[in-house]
């Protein structure tokens, strides 16, 4: 039928039909005719849209993964995590995925917890392992609001709690926002919340103790040098090796190179 | 092709006409909804454990006791198996309406007593440190999510702060979940939508977008269609959505090419459909190349149908369709570059490939097919001398039987022809046009009646002789039919005098 006609039409590049000649007659919008030419638009609720939102409806509603179709999770002989110090052990890739993901992808060289971003992480670094922050808090606001897209800053952790419970509407306990405590990470610092797991304890799959040692081995220099040189002077990498040897954090570093300027 | 989950029924005992009477049971549901402006649907992602497979049904109903037992297991037994082991039976009493009643209805009663409430307790465990556990429970929160009681949203409002939080993990399979859930709680509940905008949702997607996991932009788009739905999204959400970097994205994920995914494509276009026609700001939609990009989507759908790849196409047609009619409304598409972004004459060849395969397999798209022809060829001399060109007046013609409200528009579509003057009318001369409107004035429904009037007038003004062939074929009588109809009797009158003076 036209359907070759407009295969080949499809198929042929693009174009813009030259318009044949328009020419109106004014007796043609003359009463009683009324019809006039012109795109129309619906608003969200008119009920023209109906069958078609019903059709969306009916394909939202019938998603229901049955695992008769789903493919099985593939099972591989067990295998044991091959960070450092973790001894869990899986029989799934996906399971591993998760575990690798939630507890050693964004994890604080110094004090080994775990953060589910990378933005927490930075934020939790530079409060509680960063000596120049600590001074440079003293003259301006450096708390940074931890919701993404909010560029508030703060004087005090505190302010920001209160910041993120106001106006963001955060829980008051939010678990990524704990407070600096002076006594070793590994204490539990919420008392009376009994039955939770509270957020600054190592990593539970082994006993290891956790110490806030300031000289972090070579391999795990990589997650605070990640974070920190992003927002101090890149001059700092130059620098490294030395300062590695004399035990420093970063700031501390730069605290030492300016001083000597 | 279309949907990695398209025929996932659930494998069922009853037959074939149960299933059929369920589904038009839902049909009518949806409708009714609809009707009243209370459209809610859910997504599930159930993945059961193999070893229920073989069994017809699903674990016991819950008790409250029960439920309880199961946390304070998963708190504090000592073997990790049997922590995930409890959350695992917890889940699966979720899956029965009661067993999410008894959750709902402790999680108030408990907080009275000062105790911690159930919800608190599996938030606890949905934030531990133990990667399978806070996997777990993520999943008995979504099978909560999912459950058809109104007030379960705002049990659920103490989770929202860690599921946004989670959505810049990296798990992907994780952020799949939460967004399933997130969708599942913002669709039910203006608190949950009110409370998830200052805490960031937009930001949250807005970065959560950018990732490579098809899975998860499906569901991305799955929970901000859901947000873009709300009836407070014209003010509330869609001007913070529109300023951020998310419509940019979503255009890229409506682009042709080997990289578009069925699936994820059909969830951007039903958002940009909901923003574009609440009308917040469209131009900028233009401005950021919208026209452009669905143009070309739609000469790839027609691709599609030429292909006999078309399985569930239609749920990606409707919106693109939508879009693109509504878009040509604005102002704004004729003074870009002083000129149309869309004046590809194969957009109406694809078009039309597009209406035939609607033709055969759901014509209740048909009206849409045809609101983005009148759209293209009211202000366009161009696009009508195409529809002249390529030979599709007859096939235009041949849609005349499905419904009134069909014949009207493409009634309505020829009279965008016609009234561009002489030289449009006489490639509409002589042909099946006049016999066709000599049979749709028979008609009983006054507006396809209506229209044909008109239809016929501009035939008249700019091609006499079409009157000759009108009275001959005993087009007054047609005419005199409807002379008693008050709203057609005017130019029923009119038309008489032109055929007898002509």
């Amino acid at each position: 039928m036209q359907l070759p006609a407009l295969c080949a039409r499809l198929a042929a590049g693009p174009g813009v039909a030259e318009p044949l000649p328009v020419e109106r007659d004014p007796a043609a919008g003359a009463a009683p005719f009324r019809f006039v030419a012109r795109p129309v638009r619906f608003p969200r609720e008119h009920e023209f849209f109906e069958d078609g939102d019903v059709q969306r409806h009916l394909y939202l509603q019938d998603v229901l993964m049955q695992v008769a179709d789903a493919p099985e999770k593939p099972r591989v002989p067990a295998f044991a995590c091959q960070v450092a110090g973790c001894c869990q052990v899986f029989d799934a890739l996906d399971d591993y995925e998760h575990h690798y993901h939630t507890l050693h992808g964004n994890v604080c060289s110094f004090c080994k917890r775990a953060f589910p971003s990378g933005h927490l992480l930075d934020a939790h670094i530079l409060e509680w392992h960063d000596s120049l922050f600590q001074i440079l808090s003293e003259r301006q606001d450096m708390y940074q609001c931890l919701v993404e897209g909010c560029t508030e800053k703060f004087k005090t952790s505190r302010d920001r709690k209160d910041h993120l419970v106001r106006i963001h509407l955060y829980p008051v306990d939010f678990r990524f926002d704990k407070p600096k405590k002076n006594r070793s990470p590994a204490s539990a610092e919420v008392p009376g919340d009994s039955g939770e797991r509270s957020e600054g304890e190592a990593m539970e799959i082994c006993s290891e103790p956790v110490a806030a040692s300031p000289a972090p081995a070579s391999e795990r220099r990589t997650y605070s040098h990640r974070s920190v040189s992003k927002l101090f002077l890149k001059h700092v990498l130059n620098v490294c090796s030395v300062l590695r040897i004399l035990g420093c954090t970063w700031a501390a570093a730069l605290l030492i190179l300016n001083s000597e300027r | 092709m279309w949907s990695r989950r398209q025929g996932h029924f659930r494998p069922t005992v009853c037959g074939v006409e149960e299933l059929r009477r369920r589904r038009r049971e839902q049909e009518a549901a949806l409708r009714k909804a609809r009707r009243e402006q209370q459209l809610v649907s859910k997504r599930l992602l159930r993945e059961d454990a193999p070893e229920e497979a073989g069994e017809g049904c699903v674990a016991a109903i819950l008790g409250e006791a029960e439920v309880q037992q199961f946390l304070r297991q998963a708190q504090r037994a000592t073997e990790e198996k049997e922590r995930e082991g409890a959350l695992v039976s917890l889940r699966r009493g979720l899956q029965h309406p009661e067993t999410q009643q008894t959750f709902i209805q402790s999680v108030w009663v408990v907080w009275g007593r000062g105790e911690l409430g159930l919800m608190r307790t599996l938030v606890g465990l949905l934030t531990s440190n133990q990667a399978l556990l806070q996997l777990e429970a993520a999943r008995c929160l979504h099978e909560l999510s999912h459950s058809e009681q109104s007030t379960i949203a705002e049990a659920c409002l103490p989770a929202t702060s860690y599921l946004l939080t989670y959505l810049s993990g990296h798990s992907s399979d994780f952020i799949e979940l939460c967004l399933y859930t997130l969708g599942n709680l913002i669709v039910e509940s203006e608190a949950v939508r009110r409370q998830l905008l200052p805490q960031g949702i937009v930001p949250a997607l807005a970065a959560c977008i950018q990732s490579p996991h098809v899975a998860v932009l499906e569901a991305l788009g799955y929970a901000l269609s859901q947000l873009l739905q709300a009836k407070e999204a014209p003010e509330k959400i869609i001007p913070s959505i529109l300023a951020s970097t998310l419509p940019q994205h979503m255009l890229q994920m409506l682009q042709p090419g080997p990289k578009l995914n069925p699936g994820v494509a059909v969830e951007f276009a039903w958002c940009l459909h909901y923003i574009i026609c609440s009308q917040v700001s469209n131009p900028l939609l233009i401005g950021h190349g919208a026209l452009s990009t669905l143009g070309l989507l739609l000469l790839d759908l027609a691709g599609a149908v030429q292909r006999t790849e078309d399985a569930g196409l239609e749920l990606l047609a409707c919106p693109v369709l939508r879009c693109l009619s509504n878009l040509l409304t604005e102002a704004a598409v004729e003074t870009v570059g002083g000129q149309m972004q869309l004046r590809d004459e194969r957009v109406v060849a694809a078009l039309f490939i597009l209406l035939q395969f609607f033709f055969q397999k759901q014509p209740s798209l048909l009206p849409e097919g045809l609101w983005l022809l009148n759209n293209l060829t009211a202000n366009s001399p161009s696009f009508c001398t195409s529809l002249l060109s390529l030979d599709l007046i007859e096939p235009l013609l041949q849609l005349l039987p499905v419904s009134n409200v069909v014949s009207v528009m493409v009634l309505t579509v020829l009279c965008n022809v016609a009234e561009k003057g002489p030289a449009y009318c006489q490639r509409l001369w002589p042909g099946p046009l006049l016999p066709t409107l000599l049979h749709t004035l028979a008609f009983s429904d006054t507006e396809v009646v209506g229209q044909s009037l008109e239809l016929l007038h501009l035939l008249f003004l700019y091609q006499p002789e079409a009157v000759q062939v009108f009275l001959q074929q005993s087009g007054l009588q047609a005419l005199e039919r409807h002379q008693e109809e008050a709203q057609l009797q005017d130019r029923v009158y009119a038309l008489r005098q032109t055929a007898l003076q002509g």
